[in-house]
């Protein structure tokens, strides 16, 4: 007699994590499971990709001694990955080239993705366009009026901008529309999503990919100094660039992992992006994880000063480190974010993305309470070009 | 015998598909929804969804992502819900009513206090888009324990393997989504839907439902060949959108009248 075939839980963290997708799609993502373990002992494909995250992407990034800012601050010493140095000017690459590359190996010649500021959607199109693959960045209508620069990079490398015009036109929004743009045409299409998020096997992929950024980092720390970090520390919106560099140092207990996230204008405002800070376990864009809702479910408009951290949601596999006390997170506002970034173009000639000041703001106030012979290793995740009209408005300063 | 169960022995007895229908709870507004409901019903209606308003709802079109929405701005809960459905059932309506909704709202209500008050005010069972099988055992055995119907959801793209796990999980009628894409009125039906229908049939005795783009009686009328259940929502959301307030439940009760004399099968599919 046949068996029934079993349906199994997988993808998850913990309790969080997991597939709560429309059923049109799980055919989909149990081919895309099926697809990425073929890749793991496929040597063909890993040289691809490291032959272009040398040559296209600029990797290995360097870790720099920000030693004016460490004697400034008067205690440990701060290291910054240098992911604003990656090609696009953020981390974002490193997923967005791996998956297109992935999308090209199981037969998908269309490309979808959401962006928030467009970080997501640059690397996306740029990864396209050196593929030969077409590719439709859906983007809140918001987002489209605050990052029109980041609309134009991504039109010039050839993608079409799709503004969303639903909920409340912002990221979560432009999430949504993605995955209905997937559940009609999921058939010739790969939806390259952006962070550490989705149903699974998303988080478990973007995090591997990503995780170049903490193996790099773990491999020179050793080199450099013959030891590891005392701290890492990321900041988390979704939580992609902080998954990539937890990742390789979750086993080393000894390593204090640190997750900031944007606590806009105070977690007491209600008007923030602190998920993990000040959210409740829930579902959203198909997995289970802290989420920002109200006492009914629904959720929130989340605030921050940047937008890549403004999002009500975050990896699963954050909450779970969250909830083993493996990580912990805490909160950055917006004028804090601003100090740290100010901080750091004068003490070291380097202009942060607006989404890592939130980091560089925190990994300072950590750095003062430590000896000068400690590490804390910051994740500078992007450039902050970007930012600049924002960071003008922050400071009362007009252009 | 369930009455989800009950209602489809009787529309087969008739020879004819049984028609479902959809309401957004809290739209046009929250006053008006047991207003909708009813026009449904004087339709003739023979069983009614009522849609639980959700923020991010990713696997509906615009239709329905605007009713919900409007819905939220008039602070629409999950417990008005439950008093739609305590005031029908207190003027005496045996029709079939089951909640369609995203998963968080009811996660977050908790699994446990919604499926408790769904069986004690006479709700049938639970449409979740957003919770295939394998998330949903800790529901579906609630559920169950409560004697409601916690109904799985078939796309075109589930594979064999994925039909035949999920008829299993479920309860009440498969609802089969007809085409690869989200809810919203169409002009015409997909042409592969008998293939799938056929495979999933292969697999379960339980009624089948097509739904999603189901929009005019001619597509009732195609569907009650080939199904046990049609169900039609966008389309009707169309209607309350398009219509004057004055006569937006007349013209609701006609558009599904003409529905219902669609779901009468043709002598010559008999055979």
């Amino acid at each position: 007699m046949a068996t029934t075939p079993q349906l199994t839980v997988r993808g998850q963290f913990g309790d969080y994590g997991g597939r709560y997708v429309p059923e049109t799609v799980i055919p989909a993502l149990e081919e895309l499971e099926e697809a990425y373990a073929g890749l793991a002992d496929d040597a063909q494909f890993q040289n691809e990709l490291d032959v272009l995250l040398d040559r296209y992407v600029g990797r290995p990034t360097p870790i720099y001694h920000a030693a004016r800012l460490s004697a400034e601050i008067g205690g440990a010493q701060m290291y910054l990955k240098r992911e604003d140095l990656a090609h696009t000017g953020a981390h974002k690459i490193n997923n967005a080239l791996g998956q297109a590359l992935l999308a090209k190996r199981i037969g998908r010649t269309r490309i979808i993705a959401e962006t928030g500021a467009g970080q997501h959607g640059v690397a996306t199109a740029a990864a396209c366009a050196m593929l030969g693959l077409e590719c439709i960045v859906y983007m809140g209508e918001v987002d489209v009026h605050r990052q029109t620069l980041n609309v134009f990079r991504m039109k010039l490398l050839g993608a079409t901008v799709i503004p969303v015009m639903s909920g409340s036109r912002t990221l979560k929004d432009a999430i949504n529309e993605t995955i209905r743009d997937w559940v009609t045409n999921v058939e010739t299409t790969h939806y390259i999503i952006g962070s550490v998020v989705g149903p699974h096997p998303y988080p478990t992929i973007v995090r591997d990919l990503q995780s170049v950024i903490g193996s790099e980092a773990r491999e020179q720390c050793l080199k450099q100094f013959g030891r590891l970090p005392d701290v890492v520390v990321a900041c988390v919106g979704g939580g992609s660039n902080a998954i990539g560099i937890f990742h390789p140092f979750v086993d080393d207990t000894e390593v204090r992992l640190v997750g900031v996230e944007a606590a806009g204008h105070g977690i007491e405002s209600g008007e923030h992006a602190a998920t993990l800070v000040a959210g409740t376990p829930g579902t959203l864009h198909g997995a289970k994880s802290y989420l920002l809702q109200d006492d009914e479910g629904q959720i929130y408009e989340p605030h921050s000063i940047s937008a890549g951290l403004d999002y009500p949601g975050v990896g699963p596999e954050h909450s779970y480190l969250k909830d083993i006390g493996r990580a912990s997170y805490v909160g950055v506002t917006d004028q804090q974010a601003l100090e740290g970034f100010q901080h750091l173009c004068r003490a070291e000639g380097i202009i942060p993305a607006l989404e890592p000041a939130h980091a560089m703001y925190h990994a300072a106030q950590l750095a003062s309470e430590l000896p000068a012979d400690h590490i804390v290793l910051v994740n500078l995740s992007g450039r902050g070009d970007k930012d600049m009209t924002i960071v003008a408005e922050g400071l009362g300063v007009e252009l | 015998m369930s009455r989800l169960a009950a209602t489809f022995a009787q529309t087969q007895a008739e020879n004819r598909t049984a028609l479902i229908t959809f309401a957004t709870v809290g739209f046009p507004s929250p006053a008006d929804t047991v207003h909708v409901v009813r026009a449904l019903l004087a339709g003739g209606s023979d069983v009614v969804e009522l849609g639980i308003p959700f923020s991010d709802p990713l696997a509906d079109g615009a239709t329905i992502q605007h009713a919900s929405q409007s819905a939220l701005d008039q602070g629409t809960t999950l417990a008005m819900a439950f008093d739609v459905v305590r005031e029908l059932r207190a003027e005496n309506v045996t029709t079939p009513l089951v909640f369609m909704g995203y998963y968080n709202p009811f996660l977050h209500y908790g699994l446990e206090r919604v499926v408790a008050e769904a069986a004690e005010i006479g709700l049938d069972g639970f449409i979740v888009p957003d919770l295939p099988p394998e998330e949903g055992q800790e529901f579906a055995r609630l559920a169950k324990a409560h004697d409601l119907d916690l109904i799985p959801l078939l796309a075109p793209t589930s594979t064999d393997s994925r039909i035949q796990a999920n008829v299993q999980a479920g309860s009440g009628f498969i609802y089969c989504v007809s085409l690869t894409g989200v809810t919203g009125a169409r002009d015409q039906l997909s042409a592969t839907l008998p293939d799938f229908l056929g495979r999933v049939r292969k697999h379960t005795d339980l009624p089948l439902a097509v739904g999603f783009g189901v929009s005019r009686p001619e597509h009732v009328a195609t569907i009650a060949q080939m199904a046990e259940g049609v169900v039609s929502a966008s389309a009707l959301i169309n209607i309350l959108e398009d219509t004057p307030a004055a006569q937006r439940y007349d013209a609701l009760t006609d558009l599904v009248r003409a529905m219902r004399a669609a779901t009468v099968r043709q002598a010559t599919a008999e055979t």
